[in-house]
C-alpha cells in the first residue's frame, strides 16, 4: 500500500460562462480521513471534484500530496493516485465483472502485456472481488448486475486502481437500508487505508459514517468540522440542516404513527 | 478455464474448416473466372477484418477505408507499372499524357520491390497515426469522425484525379501484366494469386482474433463504450483508439495491395466515398462486432453486387443502400447477432429442461 496523502484545495474558483459555481473554495482534507462533502443542490459539490479530477478548468490551487493538479489532463491526474465515482454508475456493461477489475488495474502495464490474453486473475483483482463481496459474480457482465452492486463494482476499480483518495459521488443514492449499512462500512475498512471524500444528500448516512463534514452553499465552504459541530452551527441549520432536520422529523412521525 | 478451452478449439476448428474450403473446395469447385471474383470479394473482407475491430470494437465509424486500401493499392500497381515498363522506360500512361521523361521522384523509391511492399502496409498505418493523432487528440468522435473520414476518401480521389500525368488521373493505373515476374494472364498465376489472398486474409483475421482477445481488446470496448470513464482510470483513450485504427488502415493497404494483381487496376473510382462506405455495409450486414460475421457479411454482399447488378444493374445501388439502413436500424449486431441469439436460446431451453449450470453466453463468435 502506498503512503497516505491528503488534500490541500486554497482558493478554487470554477465558472461557466459567468456563473461561478465554486467560488473560492478553501478546504484541507487530512491523509486517512472520511469526509462527506454536504450542501443543497447547485452548492458546487460535483463541480468541485469536477475541478479537481481535471474534468472542467479551474483557478487557484488543488495540491494533492504536496503535487499541483490544476492544469494536468484528466487520465494524468488519475495516474497520480486520485480515482472517482460519478452519480450514475458507470462502469463498462458489456464486460464482465472480472473484466472491469482487470482493467482498472492495468493503467500502467506494457505493450506486451497489453497485447497478450489475460491467463490468471490478477491478486489486487482476487482480492478486491472479496473487499466488495462480488467474487460469486466475476464472470458476470456488469449490464446485469443490481444497482447497488454496480457501485460496489465501482468502489472496486478505485481499489484495485490503487488510488490514495477516492471521490465518490452520492454511492448510497438508490440504496436498499442494508446495501447503505454495508457501503458505510466498506467505506470505514477503506478510510484506514486510503483517504476518502464522499458527497451525500443522504443525512443518516452521513451521520453514521463521517469522520469530518464540510458543508458548501452557493459556492462556498459554510462549515466545516466532526457531524456535531457542523449540526450545531446555526448558519447551516439555517441553510440547510433547519429544513432537513424539519423533513427528518417529520419523516420520523410518519413512520412511528 | 474450460470456456477458454471450448472456445479455442472451436476457433482452431473454423480455421481449418475456413482453410480447407478456401484452399481446397472453391478453387475445385469454381471456374477461373469465379475465383478470380472470390479473390477480389476476399480483399474486401480484409478491409473487413480492419472495420470489425476499429467500429465493432473501438466504435469508430470509418467510412473512409478508401484512403488506405487505395494508398495500398497505389503503391503495389506503382511499383508494377514500373516493372511492366522495364528498365529505363516510362510506364505506358505517362508517355502517353506527360511531358517528364523520367520518373516523377515520389515514383523512383517504388523501382524497389521490397520497398514498395513495405510500403504496402506501412505508409497507410503511417498515414493513419498521423491523422488519427490530429483526431482523437482533438476529440473529434461520433458522427464527425465518420463525416471526417469519409471527406479523406473524396479528396484523396479528387486528388488522384487531378494528377493525370503521374497517377493516371481517373483512368488510374490500368493493364497491370506481371507481378513479381510472373504473368497475370495466364490462369495459374492468377490462381496463386488468390492463394496469396486466401492465406492474408486467414493471417489477417488471426492476428484481429489475437487482438480482440487480449487484454488491450477489452480495454478497446471499454473505450467504446465509456471513453470518460477510460480516462478517469489513467488511461489515455486517445491512444487506445489509435492503435485500432492503424491496426485497420494497415489491414485496408494489404487488402489494396493484394487487390491489384487480382484485378489488374486500381482507379479512384474504387478507392472514393462510394467504394468506402460499400466496406462498411459488408461489416454492418454480416455483424461489426463478431469477425466472422464481418467476413462473410463482406463476402456476401460483394457476391450479391456482383449476381444483382449482372441481372439488375440499376436495381442494386437501391438495395445496396436499404441493406445498410435495414441492418443499421433493425439488427445492429449483424446477422451475427442472430446466431448468437439462437445459441442463448438453445442454452436456456437445456438449462430449463436439465436444470443445469446456466451457460454463460460467449460474447461474439470468433
Amino acid at each position: 500500500m502506498t503512503e497516505l496523502a491528503g488534500l490541500e484545495i486554497r482558493q478554487l474558483r470554477v465558472s461557466f460562462d459567468g456563473f461561478t459555481a465554486v467560488d473560492g473554495v478553501d478546504l484541507d482534507v487530512h491523509p486517512g480521513d472520511l469526509r462527506f462533502l454536504i450542501g443543497p443542490n447547485g452548492a458546487g459539490k460535483t463541480t468541485l471534484v469536477d475541478a479537481v479530477t481535471g474534468l472542467v478548468r479551474a483557478e487557484g490551487s488543488v495540491l494533492f500530496g504536496g503535487d499541483e493538479l490544476l492544469g494536468r489532463s484528466v487520465h494524468r491526474i488519475a495516474r497520480s493516485g486520485i480515482g472517482r465515482t460519478f452519480q450514475t454508475a458507470t462502469v463498462f456493461e458489456e464486460l464482465t465483472v472480472l473484466q472491469n477489475l482487470d482493467i482498472a488495474a492495468g493503467a500502467g502495464r506494457g505493450m506486451w502485456t497489453m497485447l497478450r490474453r489475460r491467463r490468471t486473475v490478477p491478486e489486487s483483482v482476487a482480492r478486491t472481488l472479496e473487499t466488495v463481496g462480488l467474487t460469486e459474480l466475476a464472470d458476470s457482465p456488469a449490464g446485469t448486475l443490481a444497482h447497488g452492486q454496480k457501485q460496489w463494482l465501482e468502489i472496486g476499480m478505485l481499489l484495485v486502481q490503487d488510488v490514495r483518495l477516492l471521490l465518490l459521488d452520492e454511492p448510497v443514492a438508490g440504496m436498499s437500508h442494508d446495501e447503505r449499512q454495508a457501503t458505510g462500512e466498506l467505506l470505514q475498512r477503506i478510510s484506514e487505508e486510503r483517504t476518502v471524500v464522499v458527497i451525500e444528500h443522504d443525512m443518516d448516512f452521513m451521520r453514521s459514517f463521517a469522520r469530518s463534514v464540510s458543508v458548501l452553499h452557493a459556492g462556498k465552504v459554510l462549515s466545516e468540522g466532526t457531524v456535531a459541530e457542523v449540526q450545531a452551527d446555526p448558519q447551516v441549520q439555517e441553510v440547510y440542516l433547519g429544513h432537513t432536520a424539519a423533513e427528518a422529523t417529520a419523516d420520523v412521525t410518519v413512520q412511528e404513527a | 478455464m474450460n470456456l477458454l478451452k471450448g472456445r479455442s478449439a472451436r476457433a482452431a476448428a473454423g480455421f481449418a474448416g475456413a482453410a480447407a474450403l478456401l484452399f481446397a473446395v472453391a478453387p475445385l469447385l469454381l471456374s477461373d473466372f469465379r475465383l478470380g471474383l472470390l479473390a477480389k470479394y476476399l480483399c474486401t473482407a480484409m478491409v473487413a477484418v480492419g472495420i470489425c475491430l476499429a467500429w465493432g470494437r473501438g466504435g469508430l465509424l470509418t467510412l473512409g477505408q478508401g484512403v488506405f486500401f487505395g494508398l495500398g493499392g497505389y503503391a503495389m500497381a506503382m511499383h508494377l507499372k514500373i516493372a511492366d515498363a522495364g528498365p529505363g522506360n516510362l510506364p505506358d500512361f505517362m508517355q502517353l499524357y506527360g511531358t517528364a521523361t523520367e520518373l516523377p521522384w515520389w515514383w523512383q523509391p517504388f523501382a524497389n520491390p521490397l520497398f514498395a511492399l513495405a510500403a504496402t502496409v506501412l505508409l497507410p498505418m503511417a498515414v493513419a497515426a498521423i491523422l488519427g493523432s490530429f483526431i482523437f487528440r482533438r476529440r473529434v468522435k461520433g458522427a464527425y469522425f465518420a463525416i471526417l473520414s469519409q471527406a479523406l476518401a473524396a479528396a484523396f480521389a479528387i486528388w488522384l484525379i487531378g494528377q493525370q500525368a503521374t497517377t493516371g488521373g481517373t483512368n488510374g493505373l490500368t493493364d497491370i501484366q506481371g507481378f513479381f515476374g510472373y504473368a497475370l494472364d495466364d490462369p495459374v498465376n492468377q490462381r496463386m494469386v488468390y492463394f496469396v489472398i486466401a492465406a492474408a486474409l486467414l493471417l489477417l483475421i488471426a492476428l484481429a482474433r489475437q487482438l480482440v482477445h487480449s487484454r488491450y481488446g477489452e480495454l478497446l470496448v471499454a473505450v467504446r463504450d465509456s471513453e470518460e470513464r477510460v480516462r478517469f482510470l489513467g488511461y489515455n483513450p486517445a491512444n487506445v483508439k489509435l492503435v485500432a485504427y492503424v491496426v485497420a488502415a494497415g489491414m485496408a493497404g494489404l487488402a489494396g495491395a493484394l487487390f491489384v494483381p487480382a484485378v489488374g487496376i486500381i482507379s479512384p473510382a474504387m478507392i472514393g466515398i462510394v467504394p468506402s462506405i460499400e466496406f462498411v455495409i459488408g461489416a454492418a450486414v454480416g455483424g461489426r462486432a463478431s469477425l466472422v460475421g464481418a467476413v462473410l457479411g463482406a463476402v456476401g454482399v460483394a457476391w450479391a453486387k456482383t449476381a444483382l447488378s449482372e441481372e439488375f444493374p440499376a436495381a442494386w445501388t437501391y438495395f445496396q443502400g436499404l441493406l445498410f439502413i435495414v441492418a443499421l436500424a433493425f439488427l445492429p449486431g449483424g446477422l451475427a447477432s442472430l446466431v448468437g441469439l439462437v445459441r442463448r436460446r438453445m442454452a436456456s431451453q437445456a438449462t430449463d429442461s436439465e436444470e443445469t449450470k446456466p451457460v454463460v453466453p460467449v460474447g461474439e463468435a470468433a
